[in-house]
């Protein structure tokens, strides 16, 4: 396998226009005589295969919920960023893309980035002739907040909504071309397997999830916008449903997965209540703009937090890092409040949760600002907990919420098959070990409406292949394995549930490669999940027949691939022994317990290859090269 | 005239031939409740009423003409109103096949939830009301032009007051619904209009509703004869 | 705590579909509803029995997926609040629970509490969007929009899709539902140019689907977890009656 990133050259500020400009293209008449077959509908898929079909090509798009406006981009909150500088606060492309790369902790690819950096005005535009109702002032014109990890105001929102806003606007595009036909739209169709023939991506396998038809479509190109893999911990602030099963058949197909073991941590997430729990909540970080978190001195401590005086609390975060105090960056204060627990001193259920407390500011600024300022958290914090926020400090637990490793690209955003273009979340690029808040909707975005429609023109002009049907004996072949595996499942009877299985191994996950590793527990970690694998094989209970909806039968077949998903992400990060960004190594760390990283030996991107299931995976790297931002240390002191 | 067809053929084409007619039968039903009330002003008056109504538009229309203009509107009216109500109930019941098994309203009022009620009861009633008081079919004494005599002689007979009082009550369901609900339906209806809209409903109840009742019972009660 | 559960139960649209009953013993008052029905499942799959099917998803209360009627409200007793957001300490120890999936017409069972709502798909394939293909346009501010007007679109566009509005209607109708997507593209500048053709494309493509008409009951804004007003219903009957007649 080899890496060819094609970045093309020049200087980095010209690269997108001068690739636009040499790339082939074809032409308007022969556009509808390709199928593009898109998978996922979120802000990258559905935005691509919109912009796609408006281009004159043949689309099929796919998604697992009922309706492709549900994908769960729509669960973003805070906002997206765009170098506008409409605030004349000295905001740029280049600050916006040096911003992204430090953030990312220097591991991603300036290339890349400074490309997401350029297009994020375009997509303002674009949404907002779209009608995304973004929030605005007084004059009309459009409002932005200011957002971790930045010095400058760049960040547009739609009330806590964005994430909905923007896949709405993208939905009723893609809607606008399901109407006019040009889309073929499959909702409750998971994709089940890749179809690769000569060493070029011909189709996908999948399967309906109603009837339980396995189906195969045939194309000219296939796209992933499937989102990320951070139900591999079970619970995480994914929807249900999310899950790593397309990117994880394409991984065992050929295409190469990067960087896996970069997982972002949140900080402000609504703790476990219980062993019932399924999910976790996300609130949004400005709560640390006015909240002060603390948990009492001694351990274990039950008293109700207001009975606790002032004395006996420790504001840990204000004693360790008292330049920034509760605003270090997510990371840090993540690996703050899972230590503090760890010693004993968390509060709530299981002793998971640190108090974030807002009565100094309700006293300072009054209840009806805090109100207005996070009255919506509030609220949802109050119906989750059933605990009024007003009254009594709130708890907080991190959670794992985004994944930047995804499957490795180049700068065409195609994978190391021929022809399988990765978008969105799904792909490992521009975020590097740490994503930014509010740049999640801006990639998938940039990568849906504007890089895809543009760079995989440049394929199908290039490549000639003859059309292929899905009768082809190469189709036949993967939707017998697919089948094969459905009925495997099926044939169990064990004793255990999916669900208790997920359980078991996310905590695993959770415990020796969640927000802290090192090298003993990744170890722990990757004797275990072979194991509890092998269990799974045997002893899963999956009821019910495959031709019909059967909802123990989806989870199975995804949990199942998320089972080899976590080896590979403990491999990941067993290899890369360095800290960066969120990848925090126990063993690489600053005395004053920061991440330390090796640029030396780990300025690069990791990407690992398929060698079977019961074969260690084999590790190529992409070398990073920075030329237009200097390597710095990172200090919140 | 397609077009008309086209915007009759929807739901809300439907829904706003029923709040135009209702708007009408509204209209009606008030100035008729005014013009009931003349009964207490003595026999010379309302009969002078009944004679104006029949002499309306003289001299350019010959007498009756108008009254009949008048009359053909208002039954093209609750024609159009109930043909209408008949297509959307039938809509209605063809969208929800199989039902709940219990279901208890949130916040629709219970005149909203009887319009389908309240509509047939008044319908009934006009029937009854015109072979009482205009064709006089079903009167005990019925003398032509003579509406005061006919009035105190029909609401004389007890349980035809009883009816009377009955099919007003519905009508002040229907109304209290209907008249709000029209504003809603030719989207004249906003936050800011809306509690007047809701007030006028209200208020144009209780007094066609009241207005219309005291009648029979002053009747019953013999204060007027 | 404890509940007793009837759930309906029907195997395929083609089934017949009843109501079973289940208990639900020694459950947190901190479990959502959906939860609690995680809990039921396995301990259906260990008897060997088949698992309640119920759509769900984010279960954070936005992506509109899940739904249920509990005892005979969309969504359950809390006001402005999905399934996933309703948590058992809404109800009472011992309390029995009537759990039925949404119906209509046009949301047909597809197995249990799943209904199929790709009608609502089709209804803003039919005009729920604004033309502007993917680099055509202008600087995002070079048409100014009164704050008012953005606020009020905003209401309107946070629907979910939910279809809650569908079931509380005593007719089936989804006129909340068609009627906040006009609302939203209709109070924008960018959404002028299609404003009639949009109202009355999606209100054909509404009809079409079999849904019933408004009565103005107003269990829709009861029921919406976005709370949305039926204001925006009287907003899209004025744009339609317009549109009709006046073009």
């Amino acid at each position: 396998m080899e890496l060819r990133a094609s970045v093309p050259s020049g200087p980095v500020e010209q690269k997108w226009d001068n690739h636009r400009f040499e790339m082939k293209l074809v032409s308007p008449a022969n556009k509808r005589k390709y199928t593009i077959l898109v998978v996922g509908s979120g802000l990258a898929g559905a935005s691509a295969a919109a912009s796609l079909a408006e281009l004159g090509y043949n689309v099929t798009c796919f998604c697992y919920q009922d309706s492709p406006r549900r994908a769960h981009s729509i669960a973003a909150q805070g906002g997206i960023n765009a170098a506008k500088n409409y605030r004349n606060d000295g905001d740029s492309v280049f600050r916006l893309f040096y911003d992204t790369i430090k953030g990312g902790d220097y591991r991603a690819r300036e290339a890349n980035v400074y490309r997401l950096a350029q297009l994020s005005v375009n997509i303002i535009d674009q949404c907002v002739a779209q009608g995304v109702p973004f929030a605005r002032e007084y004059g009309g014109l459009l409002d932005n907040r200011s957002f971790g990890g930045a010095q400058v105001s760049r960040t547009f929102y739609a009330r806590g909504q964005t994430g909905q806003q923007l896949l709405l606007g993208a939905y009723s595009a893609l809607s606008r071309q399901v109407g006019l036909g040009r889309v073929a739209m499959y909702p409750r169709h998971e994709m089940l397997d890749l179809v690769v023939i000569d060493g070029k991506t011909r189709g996908v396998v999948v399967r309906d999830m109603v009837t339980g038809q396995i189906e195969s479509h045939a194309g000219d190109a296939v796209v992933l916008g499937t989102g990320g893999y951070s139900n591999v911990f079970y619970l995480s602030t994914n929807a249900k449903g999310c899950n790593a099963t397309a990117i994880w058949r394409a991984y065992k197909r050929g295409a190469a997965m990067a960087n896996p073991s970069f997982t972002q941590i949140h900080p402000t997430c609504i703790p476990v209540s219980g062993d019932h729990q399924s999910k976790l909540t996300l609130m949004s970080e400005s709560l640390r703009n006015d909240g002060r978190i603390w948990v009492p001195q001694q351990k274990g401590d039950t008293r109700p937090p207001d009975r606790i005086p002032e004395a006996e609390r420790d504001y840990y975060l204000e004693r360790r890092y008292p330049a920034f105090g509760n605003l270090v960056p997510r990371d840090v204060a993540s690996r703050a409040a899972k230590a503090v627990c760890d010693e004993g001193f968390g509060v709530g259920p299981g002793g998971l949760g640190v108090y974030l407390d807002l009565t100094d500011a309700i006293k300072r600024l009054g209840e009806q600002v805090i109100r207005e300022r996070y009255g919506n958290l509030f609220e949802m914090y109050e119906r989750i907990t059933g605990e009024n926020p007003y009254e009594r400090p709130m708890r907080i637990y991190p959670a794992v919420h985004y994944t930047m490793g995804g499957l490795w690209v180049d700068y065409n955003l195609m994978s190391t098959i021929d022809g399988l273009y990765v978008i969105g979340e799904a792909n490992f690029s521009d975020h590097g070990a740490n994503r930014l808040g509010a740049s999640a909707l801006m990639q998938g975005l940039a990568d849906g409406y504007f890089i895809l429609p543009a760079t995989i023109g440049d394929y199908l002009a290039r490549t000639k292949q003859e059309k292929l049907d899905p009768s082809h004996s190469a189709f036949r072949r993967v939707e017998a394995e697919v089948t094969e595996r459905t009925k495997r499942l099926l044939a169990i009877r064990g004793k255990r549930t999916v669900d208790s299985f997920h359980r078991e191994f996310g905590r695993l996950m959770w415990e020796y490669c969640g927000m802290s590793r090192n090298v003993q527990g990744l170890q722990v970690a990757l004797e275990k999940i072979p194991a509890l694998r092998a269990e799974f094989w045997e002893n899963v209970n999956v009821l019910g027949a495959n031709e019909e909806l059967n909802q123990s039968l989806e989870k199975a077949g995804r949990v199942a691939d998320f089972f080899e998903f976590a080896e590979l992400m403990c491999h990941d990060a067993l290899e890369r022994a360095e800290s960066c960004g969120c990848h925090f190594r126990e063993e690489y760390q600053t005395p004053d317990g920061e991440a330390l990283r090796d640029d030396a030996d780990f300025a690069h991107v990791a990407a690992w290859e398929f060698a079977g299931v019961d074969n260690p995976p084999i590790l190529h790297k992409e070398s990073l090269a920075f030329q237009y931002v200097s390597l710095t240390q990172r200090s919140y002191k | 005239m397609s077009r008309l067809f086209l915007f009759y053929r929807s739901s809300i084409g439907k829904k706003v031939v029923m709040a135009v007619t209702g708007l009408v039968l509204f209209g009606f039903v008030v100035v008729h409740m005014a013009g009931n009330l003349k009964v207490y002003q003595g026999a010379e008056k309302i009969n002078a009423y009944g004679e104006f109504l029949r002499a309306m538009g003289s001299p350019v229309f010959s007498h009756g003409q108008v009254l009949w203009i008048a009359r053909i509107v208002l039954l093209a009216s609750v024609a159009l109103h109930i043909m209408a109500a008949v297509q959307l109930i039938l809509m209605n019941r063809r969208a929800r096949p199989v039902g709940y098994t219990h279901q208890d309203p949130i916040q629709a009022t219970y005149a909203s939830r009887t319009m389908i009620w309240s509509g047939p009861v008044i319908a009934l009633f006009v029937i009854y009301h015109l072979l009482h008081f205009t064709a006089g079919t079903v009167h005990p004494s019925f003398r032509a032009g003579d509406i005061y005599h006919n009035v105190i002689a029909g609401f004389r007979v007890w349980y035809v007051s009883a009816f009377y009082i009955v099919a007003m009550v519905g009508l002040g369901f229907h109304l209290y619904h209907g008249v709000w609900s029209l504003f809603q339906t030719l989207g004249i209806n906003d936050v800011r209009v809306d509690r007047f809209f809701r007030r006028l409903a209200a208020v144009a109840t209780v007094a066609v509703v009241a207005g219309n009742i005291s009648i029979p019972v002053t009747v019953l009660l013999g204060l007027i004869s | 705590m404890d509940v007793t559960l009837h759930v309906w139960r029907q195997k395929s649209a083609a089934d017949r579909g009843r109501f079973v009953r289940y208990e639900a013993r020694n459950i947190s008052p901190d479990m959502s509803f959906l939860e609690m029905f995680d809990v039921v499942n396995e301990g259906l799959i260990a008897r060997g029995e088949d698992p309640i099917a119920f759509d769900h998803d984010c279960r954070e209360g936005i992506c509109g997926t899940c739904g249920m009627v509990i005892n005979g409200v969309a969504h359950g007793p809390r006001r402005g609040t999905t399934v996933c957001q309703l948590h058992l300490r809404s109800f009472r120890d011992g309390d029995t629970i009537t759990v039925e999936p949404w119906r209509a017409r046009p949301f047909p069972v597809i197995k249990d509490l799943v209904v199929d709502r790709g009608a609502f798909d089709r209804i803003i394939q039919a005009g729920g969007f604004i033309s502007v293909p993917t680099g055509s346009a202008p600087d995002a501010n070079a048409i100014p929009i009164p704050k008012p007007d953005a606020d009020l679109a905003m209401d309107a566009a946070s629907c979910i899709g939910c279809g809650a509005c569908v079931a509380a209607c005593p007719n089936g109708a989804a006129m909340l539902f068609t009627a906040a997507k006009v609302s939203h593209l209709g109070l924008l500048p960018q959404g002028q140019p299609e404003r009639r053709q949009r109202v009355r494309q999606m209100v054909v493509a509404m009809d079409r689907e079999g849904f019933g008409s408004c009565t103005n009951y107003a269990e829709c804004e009861a029921v919406c977890p976005k709370a949305i007003s039926i204001r925006f219903i009287a907003r899209m009957n004025r744009d339609y009656l317009k549109a009709s007649l006046m073009e």
